[in-house]
């Protein structure tokens, strides 16, 4: 067997294929937060400010970063999501805890 | 007085439940019109526990539990003021604010601190008074004061460390972040994590089975269990004192009244 076929094989583990792909994540929050913010999804775009598409102030992002935390079952230290703005950067950083 | 309803908070005693409601917008955010309405809690509660075996502390407001202390409140004054004075006013609401909550800690009933949302700093400390703190899945905890160049000011140190192990203190402390209710569900912090908007409900029932037993040995069973620590709560006290007049402290308390940011409660 040679390198490549390896490689494909351990990457076919119960959990990689659970996994999400980053695509998958990023539709889940936008849903999610269009959803409980009552905006509609159409307005959402993974790369714009969701501080000001959802119009929500400090107390409310904790809200939503409890709620991301509750459904993809991590966690989220605050402390990695400061400066996050855009619903990318926040899929890439809950990506990387699945 | 069996009830009362104030500007920050309300109580009422009912078929053996005290029940003290938190509702100061924002966030309950602590400061002298609530420690105010807290002492007179604190008065009232001792003719209160001969007609009550439980007592639920918890928010009506939407955004969480509690903030808090309130920092635009504290920064105000400490600048109105010379350096000394300030300390000296700071010393003063420690002191009166420590009373509060060793009564509420010592009282012979047992406390639910029914908690969701935001449960930060002075807030998370209030909760750590009670006897059980039962959580929704929204709730969330933090010390966030070292971003202030303080240290929790209202008993929280101690209490944690009375609860939790050391790890877990150090966890909070120094890093200053938050976790959510699965979390401290997980370190032993919390009793019960129930559905959102559920922990008034659940603290409910809690206490109706408290009230199936012998009061006389659950005030026992909780002097044995909880005992305060007095001595690591004065030096908490002068601890506060002493990194009060340091420059982070106003340098920090500025930038957060100040700040714009969206995201200020980030350490």
């Amino acid at each position: 067997m040679n390198r490549g076929s390896r490689n494909f094989i351990e990457s076919l583990t119960i959990e990689n294929l659970n996994m999400p792909t980053e695509q998958q994540t990023l539709d889940e929050i936008m849903d999610l937060a269009a959803q409980h913010f009552k905006v509609s999804r159409d307005k959402l775009q993974p790369d714009e400010d969701f501080f000001k598409t959802l119009d929500i102030d400090s107390l409310q992002a904790l809200d939503l970063l409890t709620r991301l935390e509750n459904h993809f079952h991590v966690e989220m230290p605050d402390y990695e999501l400061q400066g996050v703005t855009d619903f990318r950067t926040l899929a890439n950083r809950i990506q990387s805890r699945l | 007085m069996n009830s009362f309803q104030g500007e920050a908070l309300s109580w009422e005693l009912s078929a053996g439940v005290i029940e003290l409601a938190l509702h100061r917008e924002r966030c309950n955010e602590i400061g002298s019109l609530t420690l105010g309405e807290l002492e007179r809690f604190a008065s009232a509660l001792d003719a209160m526990t001969r007609q009550a075996h439980a007592l639920i502390i918890h928010s009506t407001l939407p955004s969480g539990f509690c903030a808090g202390a309130d920092l635009r409140e504290l920064f105000q004054r400490s600048q109105e003021m010379e350096k000394a004075h300030a300390v000296a006013g700071v010393r003063d609401f420690l002191e009166r604010i420590h009373r509060v909550l060793n009564t509420i800690d010592a009282a012979p009933l047992t406390t639910i601190a029914a908690v969701h949302g935001v449960t930060f700093g002075g807030g998370f400390e209030l909760a750590l008074v009670c006897d059980l703190i039962i959580a929704d899945k929204m709730a969330r905890f933090c010390f966030p004061e070292l971003r202030l160049g303080l240290i929790p000011g209202f008993g929280g140190i101690p209490r944690l460390k009375r609860d939790l192990g050391n790890g877990v203190v150090r966890d909070l402390l120094l890093t200053g972040r938050s976790f959510n209710a699965t979390r401290a569900h997980a370190v032993g912090l919390i009793s019960q994590v129930v559905g959102e908007g559920e922990a008034l409900r659940a603290a409910r029932a809690t206490a109706a089975q408290l009230a199936k037993f012998d009061r006389k040995t659950a005030i026992a069973a909780k002097k044995f269990i909880k005992p305060i620590p007095h001595h690591e709560l004065k030096q908490e006290i002068d601890l506060f004192c002493q990194l009060f007049v340091e420059p982070a402290v106003e340098a920090g308390l500025r930038k957060f009244v100040e700040s714009t940011d969206l995201q200020p409660y980030l350490p």
